[in-house]
Protein backbone atom coordinates (compact mmCIF):
# COMPACT_ATOMS: atom_id res chain seq x y z
CA UNK A 1 0.00 0.00 0.00
CA UNK A 2 1.53 3.64 -0.85
CA UNK A 3 0.25 6.26 1.22
CA UNK A 4 0.72 9.39 -0.17
CA UNK A 5 2.04 12.84 1.52
CA UNK A 6 -0.82 15.43 2.02
CA UNK A 7 -1.13 18.20 -0.87
CA UNK A 8 -0.62 21.67 -0.82
CA UNK A 9 -1.49 24.73 -2.69
CA UNK A 10 1.44 27.03 -3.12
CA UNK A 11 1.32 30.86 -4.29
CA UNK A 12 4.44 32.95 -4.64
CA UNK A 13 5.14 36.38 -5.06
CA UNK A 14 6.74 37.07 -8.14
CA UNK A 15 8.04 40.52 -7.29
CA UNK A 16 7.65 42.89 -4.26
CA UNK A 17 4.40 45.23 -4.39
CA UNK A 18 2.78 42.39 -5.92
CA UNK A 19 0.83 39.90 -4.79
CA UNK A 20 0.99 36.23 -3.95
CA UNK A 21 -0.48 33.72 -7.09
CA UNK A 22 -1.29 30.58 -6.83
CA UNK A 23 1.77 28.37 -8.87
CA UNK A 24 0.35 24.85 -8.60
CA UNK A 25 0.44 22.46 -6.01
CA UNK A 26 2.49 19.40 -4.77
CA UNK A 27 2.95 16.61 -1.65
CA UNK A 28 4.98 17.29 1.23
CA UNK A 29 4.60 15.65 5.06
CA UNK A 30 4.06 19.02 6.82
CA UNK A 31 4.67 22.84 6.16
CA UNK A 32 7.82 22.87 6.50
CA UNK A 33 9.11 20.27 3.41
CA UNK A 34 5.92 22.11 1.80
CA UNK A 35 7.98 25.22 1.93
CA UNK A 36 11.10 23.60 0.84
CA UNK A 37 9.53 21.77 -1.94
CA UNK A 38 7.56 24.03 -3.21
CA UNK A 39 11.12 26.54 -3.32
CA UNK A 40 12.75 23.37 -5.27
CA UNK A 41 9.60 23.25 -7.84
CA UNK A 42 8.43 26.41 -8.46
CA UNK A 43 11.08 28.86 -8.06
CA UNK A 44 14.53 27.34 -9.52
CA UNK A 45 14.08 29.80 -12.31
CA UNK A 46 14.01 32.61 -10.10
CA UNK A 47 10.13 33.12 -10.35
CA UNK A 48 9.94 34.28 -6.55
CA UNK A 49 10.92 36.53 -3.46
CA UNK A 50 8.27 35.05 -0.92
CA UNK A 51 6.26 31.84 -0.85
CA UNK A 52 3.19 30.73 1.08
CA UNK A 53 1.64 27.52 1.57
CA UNK A 54 -1.49 25.49 2.70
CA UNK A 55 -2.94 22.56 2.75
CA UNK A 56 -5.46 22.08 0.05
CA UNK A 57 -7.89 20.57 3.18
CA UNK A 58 -8.13 23.98 4.07
CA UNK A 59 -9.49 25.31 1.08
CA UNK A 60 -12.90 25.64 0.84
CA UNK A 61 -14.48 25.63 -2.73
CA UNK A 62 -17.51 26.53 -3.99
CA UNK A 63 -18.97 23.86 -5.59
CA UNK A 64 -19.68 23.98 -9.87
CA UNK A 65 -23.14 22.46 -9.47
CA UNK A 66 -24.15 25.55 -8.00
CA UNK A 67 -22.41 27.88 -10.67
CA UNK A 68 -25.65 28.84 -12.20
CA UNK A 69 -26.78 30.39 -8.62
CA UNK A 70 -23.66 31.29 -7.89
CA UNK A 71 -22.15 33.39 -11.03
CA UNK A 72 -25.29 33.94 -13.61
CA UNK A 73 -27.09 35.91 -11.87
CA UNK A 74 -24.49 38.52 -12.75
CA UNK A 75 -24.50 38.23 -16.54
CA UNK A 76 -27.69 39.97 -17.90
CA UNK A 77 -26.60 42.81 -15.13
CA UNK A 78 -24.50 45.32 -17.68
CA UNK A 79 -25.08 48.37 -15.26
CA UNK A 80 -22.71 46.48 -12.67
CA UNK A 81 -20.10 47.67 -14.68
CA UNK A 82 -19.48 51.79 -14.83
CA UNK A 83 -19.51 51.71 -18.23
CA UNK A 84 -22.57 54.26 -18.88
CA UNK A 85 -20.28 57.55 -17.82
CA UNK A 86 -19.58 59.81 -20.58
CA UNK A 87 -15.77 60.86 -19.14
CA UNK A 88 -14.44 64.36 -20.36
CA UNK A 89 -11.69 63.79 -22.95
CA UNK A 90 -8.74 65.00 -20.48
CA UNK A 91 -9.31 61.87 -17.94
CA UNK A 92 -6.72 59.62 -19.35
CA UNK A 93 -6.35 55.86 -18.27
CA UNK A 94 -10.13 55.09 -17.36
CA UNK B 1 51.71 26.08 -15.28
CA UNK B 2 51.56 25.83 -11.76
CA UNK B 3 50.86 21.86 -11.26
CA UNK B 4 50.41 22.57 -7.36
CA UNK B 5 47.55 25.11 -8.67
CA UNK B 6 45.93 22.93 -11.11
CA UNK B 7 45.75 20.11 -9.29
CA UNK B 8 44.01 21.58 -6.73
CA UNK B 9 41.41 22.87 -8.10
CA UNK B 10 41.03 19.59 -9.69
CA UNK B 11 40.96 18.15 -6.12
CA UNK B 12 38.10 21.13 -5.20
CA UNK B 13 36.30 20.56 -8.06
CA UNK B 14 35.84 16.78 -9.15
CA UNK B 15 34.13 16.21 -5.73
CA UNK B 16 31.16 18.20 -7.20
CA UNK B 17 31.33 16.76 -10.42
CA UNK B 18 31.15 13.43 -9.38
CA UNK B 19 28.28 14.11 -6.78
CA UNK B 20 26.51 16.23 -9.26
CA UNK B 21 26.89 13.19 -11.56
CA UNK B 22 25.21 10.63 -8.77
CA UNK B 23 22.44 13.11 -8.03
CA UNK B 24 21.84 13.65 -11.69
CA UNK B 25 21.24 9.62 -11.99
CA UNK B 26 18.24 10.51 -10.15
CA UNK B 27 17.06 12.79 -12.23
CA UNK B 28 13.06 10.92 -13.22
CA UNK B 29 13.87 8.55 -10.61
CA UNK B 30 13.52 10.08 -7.64
CA UNK B 31 11.74 8.59 -4.71
CA UNK B 32 8.56 11.75 -5.22
CA UNK B 33 8.35 14.37 -8.03
CA UNK B 34 9.56 17.05 -5.39
CA UNK B 35 12.34 15.57 -4.06
CA UNK B 36 13.49 14.32 -7.30
CA UNK B 37 13.34 17.97 -9.00
CA UNK B 38 15.04 18.52 -5.44
CA UNK B 39 18.41 16.18 -5.91
CA UNK B 40 18.64 17.48 -9.83
CA UNK B 41 18.93 20.89 -8.45
CA UNK B 42 21.49 20.13 -6.14
CA UNK B 43 23.34 18.20 -9.05
CA UNK B 44 23.03 21.33 -11.06
CA UNK B 45 24.70 23.81 -8.27
CA UNK B 46 27.13 21.44 -8.41
CA UNK B 47 27.77 21.27 -12.02
CA UNK B 48 27.73 24.52 -11.91
CA UNK B 49 30.08 25.35 -9.58
CA UNK B 50 32.12 23.09 -10.99
CA UNK B 51 32.39 24.69 -14.49
CA UNK B 52 34.04 27.85 -12.65
CA UNK B 53 36.33 25.51 -11.27
CA UNK B 54 37.56 24.54 -14.32
CA UNK B 55 36.97 27.31 -17.05
CA UNK B 56 39.75 28.20 -14.07
CA UNK B 57 41.61 25.35 -14.28
CA UNK B 58 42.16 25.38 -18.42
CA UNK B 59 43.02 28.86 -18.22
CA UNK B 60 45.86 27.96 -15.85
CA UNK B 61 46.65 25.07 -17.73
CA UNK B 62 46.90 27.09 -20.70
CA UNK B 63 47.48 24.34 -23.19
CA UNK B 64 44.36 24.01 -25.13
CA UNK B 65 42.29 21.91 -22.48
CA UNK B 66 39.44 23.72 -22.04
CA UNK B 67 36.70 22.77 -18.99
CA UNK B 68 35.09 20.00 -21.05
CA UNK B 69 38.37 18.21 -22.19
CA UNK B 70 39.21 18.26 -18.06
CA UNK B 71 35.11 16.93 -17.04
CA UNK B 72 34.87 14.65 -20.07
CA UNK B 73 38.11 13.29 -21.37
CA UNK B 74 40.11 11.76 -18.07
CA UNK B 75 41.19 8.47 -17.11
CA UNK B 76 39.86 7.07 -14.22
CA UNK B 77 42.62 7.27 -12.19
CA UNK B 78 43.61 11.07 -13.00
CA UNK B 79 40.33 11.92 -10.99
CA UNK B 80 40.81 12.65 -7.62
CA UNK B 81 37.38 13.16 -6.17
CA UNK B 82 36.92 11.40 -2.39
CA UNK B 83 35.43 8.21 -2.29
CA UNK B 84 32.66 9.58 -0.74
CA UNK B 85 31.15 11.05 -3.53
CA UNK B 86 31.09 7.78 -6.23
CA UNK B 87 29.41 5.69 -3.85
CA UNK B 88 25.98 5.00 -5.65
CA UNK B 89 22.59 5.94 -5.11
CA UNK B 90 21.44 2.60 -3.33
CA UNK B 91 18.45 3.74 -2.02
CA UNK B 92 17.35 7.42 -0.84
CA UNK B 93 18.78 7.28 2.36
CA UNK B 94 22.19 6.81 0.72
CA UNK B 95 21.69 9.12 -1.11
CA UNK B 96 20.99 11.82 1.36
CA UNK B 97 23.66 10.38 3.64
CA UNK B 98 26.20 10.70 1.24
CA UNK B 99 25.20 14.17 0.59
CA UNK B 100 24.25 15.38 4.26
CA UNK B 101 28.12 13.98 4.92
CA UNK B 102 29.54 15.57 2.14
CA UNK B 103 27.25 18.74 2.66
CA UNK B 104 28.80 18.97 6.00
CA UNK B 105 32.56 19.17 4.85
CA UNK B 106 31.69 21.19 1.96
CA UNK B 107 29.84 23.87 3.98
CA UNK B 108 32.88 24.39 6.39
CA UNK B 109 35.64 23.99 3.11
CA UNK B 110 34.01 27.31 1.47
CA UNK B 111 33.62 28.99 4.31
CA UNK B 112 37.28 29.05 4.59
CA UNK B 113 38.09 29.07 0.86
CA UNK B 114 36.45 32.86 0.50
CA UNK B 115 39.76 33.37 2.51
CA UNK B 116 41.88 32.44 -0.26
CA UNK B 117 44.41 34.79 -1.29
CA UNK B 118 43.95 33.67 -4.84
CA UNK B 119 40.87 36.11 -5.64
CA UNK B 120 39.41 33.35 -8.46
CA UNK B 121 38.97 30.70 -5.54
CA UNK B 122 37.89 33.41 -2.85
CA UNK B 123 35.07 34.40 -5.50
CA UNK B 124 34.30 30.94 -6.30
CA UNK B 125 33.68 30.16 -2.94
CA UNK B 126 31.84 33.53 -2.32
CA UNK B 127 29.34 32.60 -4.99
CA UNK B 128 28.83 28.66 -4.09
CA UNK B 129 28.50 28.93 -0.56
CA UNK B 130 24.59 30.32 -0.46
CA UNK B 131 23.58 27.07 -2.80
CA UNK B 132 26.01 24.99 -0.54
CA UNK B 133 24.18 26.29 2.59
CA UNK B 134 20.55 25.14 0.93
CA UNK B 135 22.22 21.59 0.28
CA UNK B 136 23.18 21.29 3.98
CA UNK B 137 19.82 22.41 5.70
CA UNK B 138 18.15 19.86 3.12
CA UNK B 139 20.36 16.60 3.87
CA UNK B 140 20.11 17.60 7.49
CA UNK B 141 16.51 18.08 7.12
CA UNK B 142 15.81 14.70 6.10
CA UNK B 143 18.69 12.70 8.06
CA UNK B 144 16.56 14.10 11.19
CA UNK B 145 13.16 13.10 9.13
CA UNK B 146 14.18 9.64 8.35
CA UNK B 147 16.05 9.07 11.43
CA UNK B 148 13.07 10.24 13.79
CA UNK B 149 10.96 8.48 11.37
CA UNK B 150 9.55 4.96 10.42
CA UNK B 151 11.31 1.71 11.86
CA UNK B 152 11.74 1.20 8.43
CA UNK B 153 13.04 4.59 7.53
CA UNK B 154 15.40 4.63 10.42
CA UNK B 155 16.99 1.43 9.80
CA UNK B 156 17.60 2.30 6.22
CA UNK B 157 19.47 5.84 7.31
CA UNK B 158 21.05 3.96 10.01
CA UNK B 159 22.80 1.44 7.60
CA UNK B 160 23.67 3.94 5.01
CA UNK B 161 25.45 5.78 8.07
CA UNK B 162 27.05 2.58 8.98
CA UNK B 163 28.48 2.16 5.38
CA UNK B 164 29.52 5.60 4.35
CA UNK B 165 30.94 6.97 7.91
CA UNK B 166 34.29 5.10 7.01
CA UNK B 167 34.69 7.92 3.93
CA UNK B 168 34.28 10.70 5.88
CA UNK B 169 37.75 10.60 7.24
CA UNK B 170 39.63 10.91 3.99
CA UNK B 171 37.88 14.04 3.11
CA UNK B 172 40.33 15.46 5.23
CA UNK B 173 43.22 13.83 3.69
CA UNK B 174 45.97 16.23 2.66
CA UNK B 175 47.88 15.44 -0.41
CA UNK B 176 51.06 17.34 -1.65
CA UNK B 177 49.44 19.82 -3.44
CA UNK B 178 46.81 20.34 -0.97
CA UNK B 179 49.62 21.26 1.50
CA UNK B 180 51.71 23.37 -0.56
CA UNK B 181 48.69 25.25 -1.65
CA UNK B 182 48.06 25.97 2.21
CA UNK B 183 51.73 26.78 2.80
CA UNK B 184 50.77 29.44 0.39
CA UNK B 185 47.88 30.93 2.17
CA UNK B 186 45.48 29.76 -1.22
CA UNK B 187 44.66 26.36 0.06
CA UNK B 188 42.08 25.72 2.77
CA UNK B 189 43.76 23.94 5.98
CA UNK B 190 40.79 21.17 6.19
CA UNK B 191 42.43 20.26 9.31
CA UNK B 192 42.02 23.24 11.15
CA UNK B 193 37.79 22.10 11.26
CA UNK B 194 38.05 18.48 11.02
CA UNK B 195 37.30 18.40 14.66
CA UNK B 196 33.91 20.93 14.40
CA UNK B 197 32.94 18.57 11.11
CA UNK B 198 32.77 15.13 13.40
CA UNK B 199 31.14 17.00 16.08
CA UNK B 200 28.38 18.90 13.98
CA UNK B 201 27.72 15.81 12.10
CA UNK B 202 27.59 13.50 15.11
CA UNK B 203 25.07 16.07 16.96
CA UNK B 204 23.00 15.67 13.67
CA UNK B 205 22.63 11.74 13.73
CA UNK B 206 21.98 12.14 17.63
CA UNK B 207 19.05 14.53 16.91
CA UNK B 208 18.01 11.82 14.09
CA UNK B 209 18.49 9.32 16.68
CA UNK B 210 21.14 7.29 15.02
CA UNK B 211 24.19 5.72 16.23
CA UNK B 212 27.37 6.92 15.26
CA UNK B 213 29.39 4.45 14.01
CA UNK B 214 32.81 3.42 16.32
CA UNK B 215 35.22 2.59 13.57
CA UNK B 216 39.20 2.65 13.66
CA UNK B 217 39.85 2.16 10.06
CA UNK B 218 38.90 4.28 7.51
CA UNK B 219 39.05 4.23 3.54
CA UNK B 220 41.20 6.44 1.41
CA UNK B 221 42.42 6.47 -2.16
CA UNK B 222 40.16 8.66 -4.00
CA UNK B 223 42.53 11.97 -4.34
CA UNK B 224 45.68 9.76 -4.91
CA UNK B 225 43.42 8.61 -8.05
CA UNK B 226 42.70 5.20 -6.36
CA UNK B 227 38.77 4.64 -6.57
CA UNK B 228 36.47 1.99 -5.14
CA UNK B 229 35.13 -0.11 -8.17
CA UNK B 230 31.71 2.29 -8.37
CA UNK B 231 33.68 4.89 -9.90
CA UNK B 232 34.86 3.14 -13.62
CA UNK B 233 31.05 2.75 -14.58
CA UNK B 234 29.93 6.31 -13.51
CA UNK B 235 32.47 7.69 -15.75
CA UNK B 236 31.66 5.40 -18.80
CA UNK B 237 28.35 6.47 -18.55
CA UNK B 238 29.17 10.14 -17.84
CA UNK B 239 31.74 10.13 -20.45
CA UNK B 240 29.89 8.00 -23.00
CA UNK B 241 28.70 10.49 -25.79
CA UNK B 242 32.41 12.48 -25.71
CA UNK B 243 34.21 9.23 -26.13
CA UNK B 244 31.63 7.69 -28.64
CA UNK B 245 31.97 11.11 -30.98
CA UNK B 246 34.61 13.18 -30.19
CA UNK B 247 34.22 16.60 -29.86
CA UNK B 248 30.40 16.56 -30.10
CA UNK B 249 28.43 19.54 -29.28
CA UNK B 250 25.09 19.85 -28.00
Amino acid sequence: MKKEWPLWEVFVRSKNGLEHRHFGSLHAADADMALVNARDVYTRRSEGVSIWVVESKHIKASNPEHNGELFEPAQDKVYRHPTFYDLPDEIKHM
Amino acid sequence: MNNNLYNYILGIADNSLILGQRLGELCGHGPSLETDIACTNISLDLFGQVRSYFQYAAQIANDGRSEDTIAMLRTERQYVNVLLVEQPNVDFAYTITRQFLFDVYHYKFLVQLQKSNDATLAAIAKKSIKEVSYHLRFSSDWIKRLGDGTEDSHNRIQNAVNDLWAYTDELFHQTPADKTMIAEGIGVDTLKFKDNYFKEATEVLIEATLVVPDLEYFQKGGKEGVHTEHLGYLLAEMQYMQRTYPNMKW
